[in-house]
């Protein structure tokens, strides 16, 4: 038909029809286009109250007192709650450590935090009663970065900590640290030609989901409570709500409702807990939805994160060494903290082979906001300061960066500086070369025949320049990313099938509490329930807290778990078909008890071929149905002294070249193409795949030339709260995004898939620096570039 | 305050109005029309976008007063009497233009209405109308694939 569409390529091995490998359509398609998909901002319930959080204006304060009096006298509030009001002993919740209180409690410690609860009949009338609770703060010193929170006087974030970390730690308001010491880096720099060190700084970069965090709570006939969510991992909340209500987890039922996006962003509670309170105070539905402003107080960021390298080489382009520290800003709770340092430690050198390294990767906490989980979780700060690195170093060697990465890239067999060693494909050089030999776009693509279209130039259309004092610029990066959960997590997913005759056709109903977040997880279910089960018809159920837990949708890890978890039920499940045809039929067939077995098209055949029965006449009445856990390879721990430990379960691997136009006079930067290579192992729907890979490479490019949350280095006050002053990449500021995908299968995983969602997010950012530092001879140690650091003024 | 407005071609009124609401919350709380979404409720998203007399505006920033006896289109008026989907809506389903989906509702009254006064867009045309539309998913790339290919199917059809 000739439609131009972005190349992308795919050397695929085999796809079904509607099965895995195929590009299936989302199942929810239809309904979000039409405006009828119920995301958790549009739930509505009749007699309803809208629930509204009031927040701190201060960072770090204790609080003299709160007077809710004439909140609850305004006409149509029908409750007003603060910390006195919370029901149980238990008070404060977390996803690893349990430090963040529900509501304030005699002090806040970062902006925005939330003090005090108003549901009414209107969200205008709850936002004025709220507006009218009488908050005394009495400022206490902030704490904003490593050297006010060590301090030997700091003033600590929180008194009193008993969590595991607080033994290794050397100030409390460390949250973890993690060290990886292998080989002698010491005598390895001895062996150095040349070495570089640099210091680099990561920006506070926010999720920035389009869907506001939302969602309904209906106070439930046997004292429980009902509610519908948007988030990434039900059981967890659910962990964490139910005993801050003084409930059993039976009886606070969850249902994910329409999830407008995650990124990470979702994996910590944020109105759950709130809305219970409110729902179960006042015995009405109480519905809570955050404006954009609230959501950038409403959840955890990504790190910012300030990091020191040195790496090392031989003449010949072989790197000797490589010693970094990593500190990262937590903010004022422990969210995913410790989590997120193990990943910044073990991945800290990237996709390289080094044998001799001395890293230390730590969280701090601070009065800044909070930070946890997001897209790329410690390996994007990482990689955007060793890219960085390795660029430098190639200079100084006078070698070209693709080469000294490729001379030094890690591949199957290497083993990573934790000990561990890389047992499946890891094909860096590889990718490295697909994005290196694609054809560059051609220079001046401005220029048309009516002359130059502004919009393919720096400024774009606020008309700066017509192609005069534009350099072009070219830089690569490539990324290393876990896949899973790791450290000794036991990090499992349950899936139910089912399977029974409806209208004489087999019908499968898969079961499952994942998250979908709009990466597609329904719709490869319903294409692995095909593929494996032989039936066209698939019913995907809605995610509720009736089925075992999905673990989170993050991690790349959903397509690999709850995909595996399906698999194996549906394997479970077939097993039970065949059994029920060979007691059927087995004596009239041979083949029952000597064939392998196989369903496919409705039917059972073996692998010959040779159809045996219809699916419909095997099952007749009989329902098959099975609920299991399936869980990954097991992981260690990381020794809390060397860092040694089979840590992860499994690496992802993208590489990026970056193509940048900069208007050096004005600093503005265009990306005219941001190409990706990555190994899927095995795209499962290669549409979706691809989607990703485009997705995660623009929020790379975000923080690169433009997303940071601002935070006063005096007040801890964040300053840009909102979409007009927090800017995200448009599709003015998006390039074209060719994407090349490599299936080479990791034979631990189901179909040999690896996760996809994590590792463009990686190198993306990386790239774009170094095409920006080729175009412009600055070297840029900073992310988000500003025009400033461009300009010099 | 009483308003009364036209929404996809059905005269619809709302009751007991406060003044300070915006048009997106009128649609979405009072009329039962939540397809128009809120993801900033600032004017910088468009995910609300919707048609004011044929012309796109985010309701987020229109007094529901101002809507008082005039046109407004919104995604739910799109598709067919019978429910088929307009050719913008499937060509987003097919081109994988959606993903999470949040941002579709407002993509897709633009693009339309971008299709309507341009049938065959250049790709600098596309960027450009669909500019005030933020999408956090999906990278634009098959969001351009998506309103290419109803441009082409539609100009098949002509
Ligand atoms: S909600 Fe109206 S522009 Fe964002
Ligand atoms: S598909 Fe999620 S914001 Fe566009």
């Amino acid at each position: 038909m000739g439609i131009t569409r972005t190349p992308t390529s795919l050397t695929q091995s085999e796809a079904t029809r509607g099965g895995i490998g195929e590009s299936t359509l989302r199942p929810d398609g239809t309904l979000k286009v039409t405006g009828e998909f119920a995301y958790s901002s549009d739930l509505w319930h009749e007699d309803m109250l809208w629930g509204y959080t009031l927040r701190s204006t201060v960072a770090h304060a204790t609080i003299a007192s709160i007077d809710t009096g004439e909140a609850l006298a305004t006409p149509g509030v029908y409750a007003v709650l603060t910390y006195d009001d919370l029901p149980t002993e238990v008070k404060h919740y977390g996803l690893e450590i349990r430090d963040t209180p529900v509501l304030a409690h005699g002090k806040v410690r970062h902006h925005g935090e939330p003090v005090a609860l108003v549901a009414a009949d209107h969200p205008e009338t709850a936002r004025r009663a709220a507006a009218k609770i009488r908050v005394v703060y009495e400022p206490l010193p902030v704490i904003t970065d490593e050297a006010s929170a060590t301090a030997p006087d700091a003033v600590l974030v929180h008194d009193g900590r008993e969590d595991h970390h607080i033994g290794h730690v050397a100030h409390p308001n460390i949250v973890h640290r993690q060290p990886i010491l292998r080989g002698d880096a010491d005598r390895a720099a001895a062996r150095a030609d040349v070495v570089v060190s640099g210091e680099y700084v990561f920006g506070m970069q926010d999720q920035a989901f389009l869907g506001p965090e939302s969602g309904l709570a209906v106070p439930a006939e046997d004292g429980g409570v009902d509610l519908y969510v948007a988030t990434q991992w039900l059981h967890s909340d659910l962990r964490q709500i139910a005993p801050v209500l003084g409930l059993p987890e039976r009886k606070v039922r969850m249902t994910l409702s329409g999830v407008g996006g995650a990124f990470g962003g979702r994996e910590d509670l944020s109105m759950q807990i709130h809305g219970c309170l409110l729902a179960l105070r006042t015995g009405k539905p109480v519905k809570i939805v955050y404006n954009r402003f609230e959501s950038f107080f409403g959840h955890v960021h990504r790190h910012p994160a300030r990091l020191w390298y040195e790496h090392g080489a031989t003449r010949d382009g072989k790197l000797t060494h490589v010693r970094c520290r990593i500190v990262l800003d937590g903010g004022a709770y422990a969210s995913a903290s410790p989590a997120v340092v193990g990943n910044a430690a073990s991945l800290s050198i990237g996709p390289y082979v080094v044998d001799d390294v001395d890293i230390e990767a730590l969280a701090l906490y601070t009065n800044n906001p909070p930070c946890g989980a997001m897209r790329g979780f410690g390996a994007v700060q990482a990689c955007f300061a060793y890219e960085a690195q390795m660029d430098k170093v190639a200079a100084r060697l006078g070698m070209d960066p693709v080469e000294f990465r490729q001379i030094n890239a890690m591949e199957q067999g290497t083993v990573m500086p934790t000990g561990q060693l890389v047992d499946s494909p890891a094909p860096v050089a590889e990718l490295l070369r697909r994005v290196k030999s694609r054809p560059l776009p051609p220079e001046r693509q401005w220029e048309t025949t009516e002359g130059a279209d502004v919009r393919a130039l720096p400024g774009g259309l606020s008309n700066t320049t017509h192609g005069e004092g534009v350099v072009r610029g070219v830089g690569y990066a490539v990324g290393i990313k876990n896949v899973g959960f790791s450290e000794g997590f036991d990090d499992y997913s349950t899936a139910r099938v089912r399977m029974q005759v409806i209208n004489g056709e087999p019908v499968a109903t898969v079961h499952t509490a994942m998250a979908e977040v709009g990466q597609g997880g329904v719709t490869v279910h319903a294409q692995i329930a095909r593929s494996e089960l032989g039936v066209t018809q698939v019913t995907i159920l809605p995610a509720d807290t009736r089925v075992g837990s999905a673990g989170s949708t993050s991690a790349s890890r959903q397509t690999y778990m709850t995909g595996g978890a399906v698999k194996n039920t549906c394997e479970a499940v077939r097993e039970k078909v065949f059994d029920l045809g060979r007691r059927k039929f087995g004596t009239y067939h041979p083949a029952w008890a000597t064939a392998e077995l196989l369903l496919e098209g409705g039917r059972v055949v073996t692998d010959g071929g040779e159809a045996l029965a219809e699916i419909a006449d095997v099952l007749e009445d009989e329902v098959v149905d099975l609920e299991l856990e399936f869980r990954h390879r097991p992981t260690q721990a990381f020794d809390l002294r060397t860092g040694q430990g089979n840590g992860h379960v499994q690496y992802s691997f993208a590489a990026h070249r970056a193509v940048v136009e900069v208007d050096t006079e004005l600093g503005l930067v265009k990306v005219v193409e941001l190409a990706c290579a990555q190994d899927v192992g095995k795209a499962l729907n290669p549409l979706s795949v691809v989607g990703q890979i485009q997705g995660g490479t623009t929020q790379g490019l975000g923080v690169a030339v433009m997303e940071e949350i601002v935070v006063d280095p005096k007040t801890a006050l964040v300053r840009n709260p909102s979409f007009t002053d927090y800017l995200i990449p448009t599709i003015l500021d998006t390039p074209t995004i060719p994407v090349d995908v490599l299936e080479l299968a990791d034979e631990h995983a189901p179909y040999g898939l690896r996760g996809v969602g994590e590792a463009p997010t990686l190198s993306s950012t990386p790239a774009v620096l170094a095409a920006i530092r080729q175009a412009t001879g600055l070297e840029l140690n900073r992310t988000p570039v500003r025009p400033e650091h461009l300009t010099g003024s | 305050m009483r308003v009364s407005f036209t929404v996809n071609g059905r005269p619809q009124e709302a009751d007991d109005v406060w003044e300070g609401e915006s048009l997106l919350y009128v649609l979405r709380e009072r009329l039962g029309l939540p397809g128009s979404k809120n993801a900033c409720e600032q004017g910088e998203c468009g995910s609300c976008t919707v048609r004011l007399d044929g012309v796109p505006v985010c309701s987020c920033l229109v007094a529901a007063g101002q809507a008082q006896d005039r046109r407004v289109d919104t995604v739910e008026g799109l598709a067919g009497e019978g429910g088929e989907l307009s050719p913008i809506q499937q060509a987003f389903v097919d081109a994988g233009a959606v993903q999470c989906g949040f941002c579709t509702p407002g993509l897709l009254v633009a693009a339309d209405e971008l299709l309507e006064h341009n049938p065959s867009p250049s790709d600098g045309d596309i960027r450009e109308a669909l500019s005030g539309n933020l999408c956090r998913c999906t990278g634009y790339e098959k969001i351009l694939d998506a309103v290419r290919l109803a441009a082409a199917r539609t100009g098949q059809a002509v």
